[in-house]
């Protein structure tokens, strides 16, 4: 995990005067899976073909392997790709699809079946290779999709939303084998989505794109429990994000004037002097509820109960009008809409974010 | 319930069938009419004087066979040809890079093609009688250039037969090409570069393969056509240029040979839809872009 494979520095790209990518790197580890998760129109999709050499970056250098191949045409770069739409050629079998790559490199032909007949059996599809794309279903043809591409051996295999357009219970189970299936060949992921349990599930690492730049990089530990901005906050399992007013700094712990309330929260490494404006990120399972008149808290009033996936959210309105969600596992609880209560959280529960000053850890 | 639903179903039924009487009809009468027609006088006898004689004989196909005639079909197959390769070399490119272009320039470019249909295609070869002819508009041009001494006298000769026949059929091609190259998935060419491909082989292993159904309607939507085009032949060529569509006007019209006319066209039809088969079977074509 020490080598790195893949280096992107400062990359830019711009379609006419709209800028996609704004001067975006990273380095990513031999057999990392990585996730770039954004809204769609981040510049996720732009990145991936840059990787693949799609496209050309106005500014910046990719590198692979130690090599620079900025300007390395795509049928030079040691890696492949699954499409969002597969791209599977209509005209050839499932077999000639993934045979493909091979072919254009010359290999024996037993060669090319041995390979193709491994990666028919790789993806669970053994006996499909004589059937056309048309004929396979939807899951099916991003087993042969993914199947084509990784009997290239790649260093690097980029999947642009390869799960996007799979029913609910199909996108689990090809996470789970897609997943494995990194681990038992060790090739380096580099993985879109836009949906943050799939980039949660499933990466190494995750980078959240905004607008053309990253926005954090980070486990899906760092990236859930200790989000650098309300943009990832919001984005990665939607927190609560409260404005509010630095009160006092006792050792780690911070003493927060928001919302009407009192609030606590952690450091985190960032300096704070008393009365500096301060951002907090709060998830709504964190939110507790406090009966004591004289405990730290911010006064609500509850506006709606909804029940949804095994979660009871409940929607908050504070005395500033901004609202609030808080969740619970279960169907119910002891509260009723309109009721007056006071919210309150555990100090190690609320994240700062938007901290540009000091970029401590 | 079930014993009304009996004759409502026949209704439907015989509705359905007294709406295809007309494209029935039709057929019959301007399709099926003509070519059993035309089967049968190739049989008869021609009059002394006029006409037909009912009587049966098999000498119009006889008299195909004699050299003067076998030539020209060998001609025509030849001009046929050579025409419709021309046709696929300019037409294919053309219709490829204009499935390429913005969707203005799409509407513009279609344009442009539509614009010479709106006159007659007579009139548009007596155009290339301006240019063609000694001392004509290429001559001009070529002699003030200074690429040629003398006129180059290309009217009446078998290359302006070609232009012509090119000129004439070239929209077909470009127009079958862009309806199959408009709906390319243009990702599988990029699939196949991140596979491995040069842009060539991209081209040659996907691409082609997939505008091909396009490129074989074109073929036939410009070979048949150029079997029969006699005007052409006839407004470019002069005398000089027999082919088999001349043949046959001749033969209705100035020899007034109506019988042996129809057997050179039963000849050139059987002899034409051959090709189509034989082609059919080397490139597995089933479905063909437009027609068929």
């Amino acid at each position: 995990m020490e080598e790195t494979i893949l280096e992107l520095k400062g990359i830019a790209k711009r379609f006419g005067d709209t800028p996609v990518l704004n001067g975006i790197s990273i380095s990513i580890q031999k057999g990392e899976f990585i996730t770039l998760l954004g809204p769609s129109g981040c510049g996720k999709t732009t990145t991936l073909r840059i990787i693949a050499g799609l496209e050309t970056p106005d500014e910046g250098r990719v590198i692979l392997n130690g090599q620079d191949v900025t300007d390395t045409e795509p049928n030079k770069r040691d890696v492949n790709t699954v499409f969002q739409n597969y791209a599977l050629f209509p005209h050839m079998t499932v077999a000639a699809n993934i045979g493909y790559g091979l072919k254009l490199k010359k290999r024996p032909k037993d060669e090319i079946k041995k390979a193709v007949d491994d990666a028919l059996a790789l993806v669970q599809l053994e006996g499909y290779g004589k059937r056309m794309p048309s004929e396979l279903s939807g899951g099916q043809r991003q087993r042969v999709a993914i199947a084509r591409a990784l009997v290239n051996r790649p260093s690097v295999l980029l999947l642009d939303e390869p799960l996007g357009a799979l029913d609910l219970q199909l996108r689990r189970q090809m996470q789970l084998e897609l997943k494995a299936l990194q681990k038992k060949l060790g090739i380096t992921f580099i993985y879109i989505t836009h949906d943050q349990e799939e980039a949660l599930n499933m990466s190494d690492r995750i980078v959240v794109m905004n607008g053309g730049h990253f926005e954090q990089i980070g486990s899906p530990a760092q990236v859930y429990d200790s989000p650098r901005t309300s943009y990832v906050a919001r984005f990665v399992g939607t927190a609560n994000v409260l404005r509010g007013t630095v009160e006092a700094v006792e050792g780690d712990a911070l003493r927060i004037q928001c919302a009407g309330g009192c609030a606590g929260a952690l450091r985190r490494g960032y300096d704070f002097a008393p009365g500096a404006p301060i951002t907090l990120a709060v998830r709504s399972e964190h939110v507790e509820f406090t009966k004591d008149p004289a405990a730290c808290g911010l006064p609500a009033t509850i506006r709606e109960k909804t029940f949804a996936g095994g979660m009871l959210r409940i929607t908050l309105e504070l005395s500033d009008g901004s609202t609030l969600i808080a969740s619970r596992h279960g169907i119910d609880m002891d509260v009723r809409t309109g009721e007056a209560v006071r919210v309150t959280w555990a100090a190690a529960n609320a994240v700062p974010v938007d901290v540009e000053a000091s970029e401590a850890k | 319930m079930k014993t009304p639903s009996v004759p409502l179903k026949k209704k439907k039924r015989s509705s359905v069938w007294v709406t295809l009487i007309p494209l029935y009809l039709f057929t019959l009468l301007f399709v099926a009419g003509p070519l059993v027609y035309m089967f049968v006088l190739s049989f008869q006898t021609r009059a002394e004087v006029w006409g037909v004689v009912n009587q049966f004989t098999l000498d119009n196909y006889k008299n195909i066979l004699q050299p003067v005639y076998l030539n020209t079909f060998v001609e025509s197959f030849k001009l046929a040809i050579t025409s419709t390769l021309l046709i696929c070399a300019i037409g294919y490119p053309f219709g490829y890079f204009m499935a390429k272009l913005s969707p203005a320039w799409k509407k513009r470019v279609m344009l442009l093609l539509m614009i010479p249909f709106w006159t007659s295609s007579l009139i548009r070869l007596y155009g290339w009688i301006i240019i063609f002819r000694a001392n004509g508009t290429l001559d001009k041009l070529l002699m003030g250039l200074g690429l040629t001494d003398s006129p180059l006298k290309l009217l009446y000769t078998y290359p302006a037969v070609v232009v012509g026949m090119v000129y004439a059929l070239l929209q077909f091609m470009i127009l079958a090409v862009y309806s199959s190259a408009e709906k390319m998935d243009w990702s599988l060419v990029e699939a196949a570069r991140d596979l491995g491909a040069t842009p060539l082989k991209a081209f040659l292993t996907v691409t082609l393969k997939l505008t091909l159904p396009g490129l074989l309607s074109g073929v036939i939507l410009t070979f048949i056509p150029s079997m029969g085009l006699f005007f052409i032949a006839d407004i470019l060529g002069g005398n000089k240029v027999v082919l088999v569509g001349s043949l046959i006007q001749d033969q209705l019209m100035k020899a007034h040979n109506w019988p042996f006319a129809a057997a050179l066209s039963v000849v050139l039809m059987i002899l034409t839809s051959l090709m189509i088969s034989l082609y059919k079977r080397i490139t597995h074509t089933t479905e063909l872009e437009g027609i068929l």
